[in-house]
């Protein structure tokens, strides 16, 4: 191993690929900003220049950078503007935007920046000791068991998102995961739900939806009210570093989602998405009382979780793709046909035949993600002045970038009515108390969900998968616990409230 | 009745619409062959309709608390005339309304009337900042859109030609 890593040094650290880092840390930052543009679609349009760079270390190190910095771009909108341009920095927003709005942009971009890195090095790390171990355990997981990880996901989600309220985060939930069936399944060949109209053929896009839930009407209550928009500093950027107790707050809490978004990266199929879901309920439910009452208002832990798990799980789709040649997540999948053009076969032999390869990619993404640090960190101010134009320039330009991003998905001037549509929906669900994120999170999930779901009935022929496969039974078991422990709690909190007195 | 048991009621009327589509009408038409699976399209739908549907009732019918009243800083709906209503409403049909133009008059011409009108509506007047900054910014939105990203925006009306 050792020698792997040596060989991969002296293959990153030539002064045309550390130029070739840096220049695609820069432009997936960027264009990774727009909201619509995520690292696949990123990575995609990169790919021909990789291509005729013709060496194919030099060609990953490049993807790497743009991978890497397009995942710190699409947090950048998600803290910033509340608009999440990808299913993984979706939980990001959580916490990052009310931070955002306190005035500490710049800290709440300090800290994702290093909860990234710090998750995507330990992950680099895992990689470089697990990956061949690691492989095997990834085939044990079936289409039964995906199907009841991503139920575990829900619920943790319903039950966290609905503080009290589990009942209307559910219903939020299943409304999420009934928009997902709309428009035509990979599994059976015909249009569901559509009423006939051709624009639904293909379902609701995910940007659409994702932009019309958060974004827009995030910038309708600015609008509404315009004290909102001047924030206590004046858009001024204030406390950009990390104090030495917050450090001591987050620190735990990265090394946890690290390694658990590693782990849930490494299970194709799984990827980022779930794991910045899954690390965002599971630091909450076990955060101290008082801690949890800051989640979703700006909590520092509740941004470092989300984005540690989402950077390590982005690692962990390596193994997967390395190991086996077979790719985990859309992106994976791009970087497999990727390395195919530049004749490299991933697989069990890539290791034994092309090692050079298999370190540079190690190595590779280890670089992309200091370079990213490294550069990012002195650019956070200048990106956090964004908040400091003038709301009535401000507010055109969310609603444009918000129209640009459902319009470049689709290509397709009708998906702009359907936001501006749905977008009014969800400002109304907001006045009335109804939590939107499960809404989104089922959305993205449900497909999944279905399809994995549909596979195991029918290698079932029927329910039986439930108690064949004890690993399902029991992360079923789990996701009914979520569900009803809380609701219970919430019962025994007010009896015992109206023992002593009636308070809310 | 509070607005969230009114949202659920309409909730309620959506899921049996659903509901009713995919227990009647949705496997008029399935072949044979997929009538011997274990699963048929609408499977999941019922499932999930009928889970929506009792979360619904609970809502509507549970005795939660009727009135939480309405956290800091957020916008309490039942005073929603002491807002700006109107320029929300506003900037609202001017999405709808550039929804429309953009394919017939172009990105270019709509993108910046949009931005410029919709500065003017939330109070801006100084023409002479805001028309520049509007059209640098939507020319470097279209150039990195349709030359460096090569997707497709037509700039000019319709009867100009299709551009790039």
């Amino acid at each position: 191993m050792f020698e792997g890593i040596m060989i991969g040094l002296t293959t990153a650290f030539t002064l045309s690929n550390l130029m070739m880092v840096i220049g695609g840390c820069l432009i997936g930052t960027f264009i990774g900003m727009l909201p619509g543009l995520g690292p696949m679609s990123i990575i995609s349009i990169m790919i021909p220049v990789a291509i005729t760079i013709g060496d194919p270390s030099a060609a990953l190190i490049l993807l790497a950078g743009v991978y890497y910095g397009a995942i710190f771009g699409g947090s950048t909108s998600s803290i910033l503007i509340n608009a999440p341009g990808v299913a993984s920095t979706v939980a990001t927003s959580f916490d990052g935007y009310p931070l955002a709005r306190q005035g500490k942009a710049g800290k709440a971009l300090t800290v994702a920046a290093i909860s990234s890195f710090c998750g995507g090095s330990i992950g680099a790390v895992m990689l470089m000791i697990f990956a061949p171990a690691l492989a095997t355990v990834a085939l044990l997981f079936h289409s039964s068991e995906y199907f009841a990880l991503m139920v575990v996901g829900l619920s943790a989600i319903a039950a966290f998102a609905g503080t009290g309220q589990v009942a209307k985060a559910l219903l939020m939930t299943l409304l999420g995961l009934i928009m997902a069936t709309v428009g035509e399944g990979a599994l059976f060949n015909m249009p569901r739900f559509t009423m006939g109209i051709m624009d639904l053929q293909s379902g609701f896009g995910f940007v659409t939806l994702a932009m019309a839930m958060f974004a827009l009407p995030e910038a309708l209550y600015l609008v509404l009210d315009p004290s909102r928009s001047n924030n206590e500093t004046g858009g001024e950027i204030k406390d950009l570093r990390i104090t030495r107790a917050e450090a001591k707050e987050i620190a735990p809490v990265i090394g946890r989602q690290s390694i658990q978004g590693f782990l849930i990266g490494v299970l194709p199929g799984a990827g980022a998405t779930i794991a910045s879901f899954l690390g965002y309920a599971v630091e909450r439910n076990i955060a101290s009382k008082e801690d949890q009452e800051k989640f979703g208002k700006g909590s520092i832990k509740g941004l470092a979780a989300p984005e540690a798990a989402n950077n390590a799980a982005c690692t962990g789709s390596f193994v997967p793709l390395l190991t086996l040649g077979i790719p985990g997540s859309g992106t994976t999948a791009i970087l497999l046909g990727a390395l195919i053009a530049l004749n490299v076969n991933p697989g069990p032999r890539l290791m034994v035949d092309q090692p050079e390869i298999f370190w540079a990619v190690i190595i590779s993404m280890y670089v992309g993600n200091l370079v990213l640090l490294v550069l990012n960190l002195p650019l956070i101010p200048y990106i956090a002045k964004i908040l400091a134009v003038p709301r009535n320039y401000l507010i055109p330009f969310i609603l444009f970038f918000t129209m640009m991003g459902a319009y470049i998905g689709q290509n397709n001037a009708t998906e702009l009515l359907i936001l501006v549509g749905l977008g009014i929906c969800a400002t109304v669900l907001r006045f009335a108390d109804y939590p939107l994120a499960p809404l989104l999170i089922g959305f993205i999930l449900g497909s999944m969900l279905e399809d994995n779901f549909a596979r195991a009935m029918q290698l079932y022929d029927g329910l039986g998968f439930i108690l064949d496969r004890p690993m399902t039974l029991g992360l079923l078991g789990v996701a009914a616990v979520l569900i009803i422990l809380p609701s219970y709690r919430a019962r025994r909190a007010r009896m015992r409230a109206k023992g002593i007195a009636d308070g809310d | 009745m509070a607005l969230d048991r009114w949202i659920a009621l309409i909730i309620l009327m959506i899921c049996m619409a659903y509901g009713y589509a995919a227990f009647f009408t949705l496997d008029i038409g399935l072949p044979p062959f997929m009538q011997r699976n274990a699963i048929w399209p609408s499977t999941f739908p019922k499932v999930l309709v009928v889970m929506a549907i009792a979360c619904t009732l609970i809502i509507l019918l549970g005795q939660g608390k009727d009135d939480a009243g309405t956290k800091e800083g957020d916008i309490d709906y039942r005073r929603l005339t002491d807002y700006k209503l109107g320029q929300a409403l506003l900037l609202l049909a001017m999405m709808a309304g550039y929804a429309l133009m953009l394919r017939p008059v172009g990105f270019l011409i709509s993108t910046v009337s949009f931005l410029t009108i919709s500065a003017m509506v939330l109070g801006e007047r100084k023409l002479q900042y805001l028309l520049p900054i509007t059209m640098l910014a939507t020319g470097l939105v279209w150039y990195l859109v349709q030359q460096v990203l090569g997707i497709y925006l037509r700039p000019l009306p319709y009867f100009l030609g299709t551009g790039g």
